[in-house]
């Protein structure tokens, strides 16, 4: 009986140390995820972070890493919650020591608001992919936080740009009448004042709507547009809200061509619901949706065919969220490569990371090579500027598929960088934040 | 739920003092020096900050018997406030903001217990959510209280405290744990006061209490204006020290449902009760939510594991208030006394 227990004690000890004696992996990059599959917003969580993670196990099955690191990630579920988005962050950021998490990518700008203070101490990129509040595209006061792609601000520019194009010009715009139905949150609100920014410049007439959170009850703000009948609607939504807002627009005899989407308004999940109240509505995009692009094919060859697709549901690949996942590790993996070629073909820190971020410069030529022309744009991130100045397409809803309608439009971004400079630097002032001098090294 | 008349008793007294001692001495010198930089972070402070706002509520509810569902707005304004005291009051000590917005918020929580001199239960509750809906809609609306921020977004101050810093996990655990340690021992000494008592007698018996010479409508109010204070501050705690940037719709109708159902289960009219059903809330659904990856992570998607895990949640809530309707509090007394004869629960 004795020898019996001792055996079995010397039997664990041995495991445990054998276990303890195996060495870390160090050539695997950490990517945490805080995604979310369950509650009012599951449908963009799913698409985006599936095709982020399609990409990495492209990258993975086809490529064997970057440079032969392994890319690795979990998921935490976050609901969209803040509260569970802190909790999941800092679990995550003291995984996979030493070189820890390359890059958080929350999906949801209140975590990220909860984020921004813990950047200064924790030395990780968070990105926040075509959106983020508005004031962190200043890479000055804001090292570590990066809105890729499309802000906020430019993004409404973008919006008001479009329909001046549809009325002949921006004098076309003087006296019209337009209606934004934002989401209430941190998100919805973020562009209350570049709008009124642009309807002071361009002479529209203006009137602002929240829909309370998630946007399942509309009927009252409905109501509202048909009595002053705007010329345009711009749906600022997000999950639930979107598909309501296209359904009680056809109750209430608004014509869906004349709604006009924001970034987050712009998927199949928010038109398919919608049936064909949706037919006619049109949406900004970043990256259109589709699977002619080469990587697209790679990931349905490789991935899908592996078993090893993210989702359930295959006619989702190539909606428009699961591309601006693939966008979104597309722009990952190559801040990696670009941090790797200065820092060496290893895992990277946080901050060397950040590093690769920052000198994140993609030109038409590394989008073809990437596989992804007509996917992505060129994009140049620099220490100033953790935008990369993105333009846009519009697309069209016709019931069936999306169709793009518009050039590429460029945002007025002279006109709204100081707004994004008053942001920050209040809260440099607040935070007593001396800024970076970006002219020191240039990127 | 009668602990609070209970009869002094100077053997258990003694116990439960050095109780309370160990409990302190392992919170402020074992934990800072074992625990890790998530533990404090993602779960002690929360717990703490929630804690405080389930005691808040406590008092109100639990022991003066005046239903609430304002809590989250309670805790928006200690928040708002403290962050406009500290910004626009310069030289103002960190201490000073967060008990400037303790008062503020006491100030609104005497507002909003007004209608209580008429209505009682259900028809209170359906008043205090007023609160709820008005102070989210006020911090929306105008731009001053979150300093022209377009998303109605504030940061925290530094946490600084006469020139010591607090800015790391510990120091931010330590700095809450401090703050909690004081406000309980002041509703703990509150309780049982003349005042707690009058509080009770008007949960229990509102006509008899009057008949008794107990001033009815400045006891309820004082329950307000006690309860949203104590609240107010665990706003500042978790804006300021968990948190650290929040927005409004942070302190939403789900976040007092979230209080109201920490003392539920925790046991209403009960100081650890609050603590207790804090832990709950906060420790046991992380708990799962890390084993249940850990086991099961690798078979099912996170969104199949998190709904089973709501409902393993929920079902358990709902046993166990079949099985112990006076919730933890009364669990613990019980095993007490089972452990420990010869002291007898009161």
């Amino acid at each position: 009986m004795r020898t019996k227990t001792l055996l079995r004690a010397t039997l664990l000890a041995a495991s445990l140390g054998i276990a303890a004696a195996l060495p870390a992996k160090a050539d695997e990059q950490y990517f945490p995820l805080q995604s979310y599959r369950v509650g009012p917003y599951a449908a963009g969580g799913t698409g985006f972070f599936g095709g982020f993670i399609d990409y990495m196990n492209l990258i993975n099955i086809r490529d064997g890493g970057v440079n032969g690191v392994k890319l690795v990630w979990d998921e935490c579920e976050t609901q969209y919650e803040v509260e569970r988005g802190i909790e999941c962050y800092e679990r995550e950021k003291n995984e996979h020591a030493p070189a820890g998490p390359a890059a958080f990518n929350p999906l949801s700008l209140g975590i990220q608001i909860a984020l921004i203070d813990r950047s200064f101490t924790d030395k990780v990129p968070i990105i926040t992919i075509n959106h983020g509040q508005t004031a962190t595209s200043d890479g000055r006061v804001y090292p570590y936080l990066f809105p890729l792609l499309l802000n906020p601000p430019s993004e409404t520019s973008a919006i008001i740009t479009y329909i001046a194009q549809r009325e002949g010009g921006f004098e076309g715009l003087k006296g019209k009448k337009i209606i934004v139905l934002y989401h209430g949150s941190p998100y919805g609100k973020e562009t209350i004042p570049v709008y009124e920014l642009l309807a002071q410049k361009y002479g529209f007439n203006l009137q602002q709507i929240e829909v309370p959170h998630p946007g399942n009850e509309q009927q009252a703000q409905w109501l509202t547009i048909r009595r002053e009948k705007p010329d345009y609607v711009v749906l600022r939504g997000w999950g639930v809200m979107n598909p309501v807002a296209l359904k009680t627009a056809q109750k209430v005899g608004y014509p869906a061509d004349h709604i006009i989407g924001n970034i987050w308004s712009n998927s199949e999940e928010d038109v398919i619901p919608a049936g064909g109240a949706a037919k006619g509505y049109i949406a900004i995009i970043t990256q259109p949706s589709g699977t002619d692009f080469p990587v697209l094919q790679d990931i349905i060859k490789t991935v899908y065919g592996a078993g090893k697709g993210n989702l359930e549901d295959k006619n989702r690949i190539g909606s428009v969220l699961h591309n601006l996942g693939v966008v979104n590790g597309i722009l990952n993996v190559e801040a990696i490569r670009i941090a790797q070629a200065h820092f060496g073909n290893r895992a990277l820190n946080g901050q060397e990371v950040q590093w690769g971020f920052e000198h994140l410069d993609i030109d038409e030529k590394r989008i073809a090579e990437l596989g992804a022309a007509g996917l992505l744009q060129s994009i140049h991130v620099t220490c100033a500027d953790h935008e990369g100045k993105g333009a846009v397409k519009f697309e069209q809803w016709d019931g069936k598929k999306w169709t793009v309608v518009s050039d590429w439009i460029n945002p007025d971004r002279e006109l709204l960088w100081p707004i994004i400079r008053q942001g920050s630097e209040q809260y440099a002032k607040e935070h007593n934040i001396t800024p970076r001098d970006c002219s020191e090294n240039p990127s | 739920m009668s602990a609070v008349a209970a009869p002094a008793n100077p053997s258990r007294n003694l116990l439960n003092l050095a109780g309370i001692a160990i409990l302190l001495l392992g919170a402020f010198v074992v934990l800072p020096l074992v625990g890790s930089g998530y533990l404090f972070d993602a779960i002690l402070t929360p717990f703490l900050a929630l804690s405080l706002a389930a005691l808040g509520l406590n008092l109100l509810t639990g022991y003066a018997g005046q239903v609430s569902l304002g809590s989250a707005a309670f805790l928006a304004v200690g928040a708002y406030a403290a962050y406009n005291f500290n910004l626009r009051v310069p030289g103002l000590p960190l201490l000073g903001s967060l008990v400037l917005g303790g008062l503020t918020s006491a100030a609104v929580g005497i507002l909003f217990g007004l209608p209580s001199l008429r209505l009682r239960g259900f028809y209170l509750a359906v008043s205090t959510l007023a609160a709820q809906f008005f102070v989210q809609w006020a911090l929306n609306k105008f731009g001053w209280f979150s300093n022209g921020n377009s998303s109605g977004v504030i940061g925290a101050p530094p946490l600084t405290v006469a020139g010591l810093s607090f800015d790391s996990p510990v120091g931010r655990y330590l700095f809450s744990l401090a703050i909690v340690t004081l406000t309980t021992f002041a509703a703990w000494r509150l309780v049982n006061s003349q005042t707690g008592r009058n509080f009770v007698a008007i949960r229990d018996q509102e006509t008899a209490a009057k008949v008794l010479g107990v001033p009815v409508l400045g006891t309820k109010l004082l329950a307000f204006a006690a309860s949203s204070f104590i609240i107010g501050v665990a706003g500042v705690l978790w804006a300021f020290a968990y948190v650290r940037t929040v927005e409004p719709d942070g302190f939403d109708l789900d976040r007092s449902f979230q209080i109201l159902f920490i003392i539920i289960i925790g046991g209403l009219g009960s100081i650890r009760g609050a603590f207790l059903g804090a832990a709950f809330m906060v420790v046991f659904p992380l708990l799962l939510s890390r084993v249940g990856q850990t086991l099961l992570g690798g078979l099912f998607d996170s969104g199949v594991l998190e709904n089973s895990q709501k409902i393993v949640i929920g079902s358990l809530i709902i046993l166990f208030l079949i099985a112990e309707p006076l919730g933890f509090s009364a669990l613990l007394d019980r095993l007490k006394s089972r452990v420990l004869p010869r002291t007898r629960p009161a």
